[in-house]
């Protein structure tokens, strides 16, 4: 998996924070901001985020049809946070541009406002204990077809795979803890 | 075991704003006009700075009415001011559940000596800082994120842009400092030697630092942005302008795309009239925002 080329959806949020955990996993990380650097990439992340001012942009400079396309050749994509929201096929009570590839149902600020942002440990099928960092976190509601559930917070679902495709309520990359970017460049 | 309000969770909603815009509104019409042009936040506020600094007197909290309308017109995240060192407008802020509160000199402070001890909240707070100093100060109160304070309300950049140089020059110079000369670069930079030692090792602020105070047009966002900074307030800049939806928009692709020149051409054209701006000379000293904080 050494220097495997992951881009991050540089359009606005936490970026940073993920290029430097990829690297201390040995991996090539890159900004992505345009459609054409979305075809030298591996693999992708969407930060966390304001996932209206993330779609929006995506939107607007061409990148969500490009996202789509790279994902139907078999590129995985991770989404936390915003990237969850922005993933997921239904967004509860909210109309908001997304892209609409995965079987689930996410809420937004589903753990309540900046004052109900918390941390604690979580439980992640297959990888074992993990620090959970939930800022105005969403959750999944619900999960149909292939999608398969990885993590609970209090009966929450938290983390979820469907194929090449991961989403985390939660953000690794604002602790120590590299296993979920490991997992994902197993992934890629 | 579940921790909230931990400077993990405070700080880290800052990282979540990074590379975005975060606008001064007035109304929820305003804030749904910039959520809709892709603002990363808004500032819930009575009058914007220009409007503060034209009409003199006190200014104060905003009527938490407004706070909270704003709050349910948008699902982004709604920030407040409350003037340097008045904890109980903070505590009110807190209590109506905002999401970030700026201890801000655009107010009328409420205490000439001290700041409010942010540690104090579960709220997390964000500073204005015209030098290392200034910034590391608010930081050990428990700042959980940084701005330059520009002068605001003048649609001037040029204040903004000399307080990160000076933020920038101060980092590179004790990043260069051998240990034994930090202790005296503390006391010079009258700033807590703990953080002189965490910002050498960093070599960079231990929380985001946003620029604010006099930002108008795109091309300030990205001149900001291309000095370092993590990301915008635009406070009277917007709703101060003949578009202020295409300009709120254009700001935010600029943040964005702030190492592409013709992207930030393309968003510039035909934008309409930027607000009016003020010479910093002309502004008398009792008038200077920047000179509150302590």
């Amino acid at each position: 998996m050494a220097g495997k080329r992951i881009g991050i959806l540089a359009l606005q949020g936490a970026f940073i924070e993920h290029e430097n955990a990829l690297r201390k996993c040995g991996a090539s990380p890159r900004q992505v901001r345009t459609a054409q650097e979305l075809d030298e990439i591996e693999g992708l992340i969407i930060p966390g985020g304001e996932s209206t001012t993330i779609g929006k942009l995506m939107q607007a400079y061409g990148l969500d049809d490009k996202i789509k396309a790279r994902h139907a050749e078999g590129m995985p994509i991770w989404g936390t946070c915003a990237g969850m929201i922005l993933l997921a096929k239904e967004i509860a009570e909210i109309e908001q541009v997304h892209l609409s590839l995965m079987d689930i149902s996410v809420r937004r600020n589903g753990f309540g406002r900046q004052v109900d942002s918390f941390e604690t440990e979580l439980e992640v099928e297959g990888l074992g204990r993990s620090r959970g960092v939930f800022i105005r976190a969403p959750y999944v509601d619900k999960v149909w077809g292939e999608a398969r559930v990885l993590a609970y917070h209090q009966e929450r679902i938290v983390m979820v795979q469907e194929g090449k495709l991961l989403a985390t309520a939660f953000h690794p990359e604002l602790t120590e803890d590299l296993s979920i970017h490991s997992y994902f460049l197993e992934m890629s | 075991m579940i921790e909230t309000g931990t400077f993990k969770v405070k700080a880290g909603l800052a990282q979540m704003l990074k590379g975005g815009v975060i606008m001064d509104v007035t109304t929820p019409e305003q804030a749904k006009i910039a959520e809709e042009a892709g603002a990363c936040a808004v500032m819930a506020l009575e009058r914007v700075p220009a409007d503060i600094r034209a009409s003199g007197g006190i200014a104060r909290m905003a009527d938490p009415t407004i706070v909270l309308r704003i709050m349910e017109a948008v699902t982004i995240p709604v920030m407040a001011k409350c003037r340097i060192g008045h904890f109980v407008e903070a505590q009110i802020l807190e209590s109506l559940g905002v999401d970030y509160i700026d201890e801000s000199e655009v107010l009328s402070p409420a205490d000439d000596k001290y700041h409010v001890n942010k540690k104090d909240f579960k709220v997390p707070f964000v500073c204005g800082a015209r030098n290392l100093g200034e910034a590391l100060r608010r930081i050990c109160e428990g700042a959980a994120m940084i701005r330059t304070k520009g002068e605001p309300g003048t649609g001037n950049v040029i204040e903004a842009v000399r307080h990160i140089r000076q933020v920038n020059d101060e980092i590179r110079w004790i990043s260069n400092l051998p240990v034994e000369e930090l202790m005296n670069a503390a006391k010079e930079l009258q700033a807590p030697y703990e953080l002189v030692l965490e910002v050498a090792r960093l070599k960079a602020l231990p929380v985001v630092n946003f620029a604010a105070g006099g930002i108008a047009t795109p091309a300030d966002a990205a001149l900001m942005m291309q000095l370092g900074c993590d990301g915008i307030f635009v406070g009277s800049g917007i709703f101060k302008s003949g578009d202020p939806a295409q300009r709120a928009k254009a700001i935010v692709a600029a943040t964005t795309y702030f190492k592409d020149p013709a992207v930030i051409a393309e968003v510039s054209r035909d934008l309409g009239e930027a607000m009016v701006g003020i010479n910093i000379d002309t502004i008398k000293p009792e008038d200077r925002m920047q000179d509150r904080g302590w």
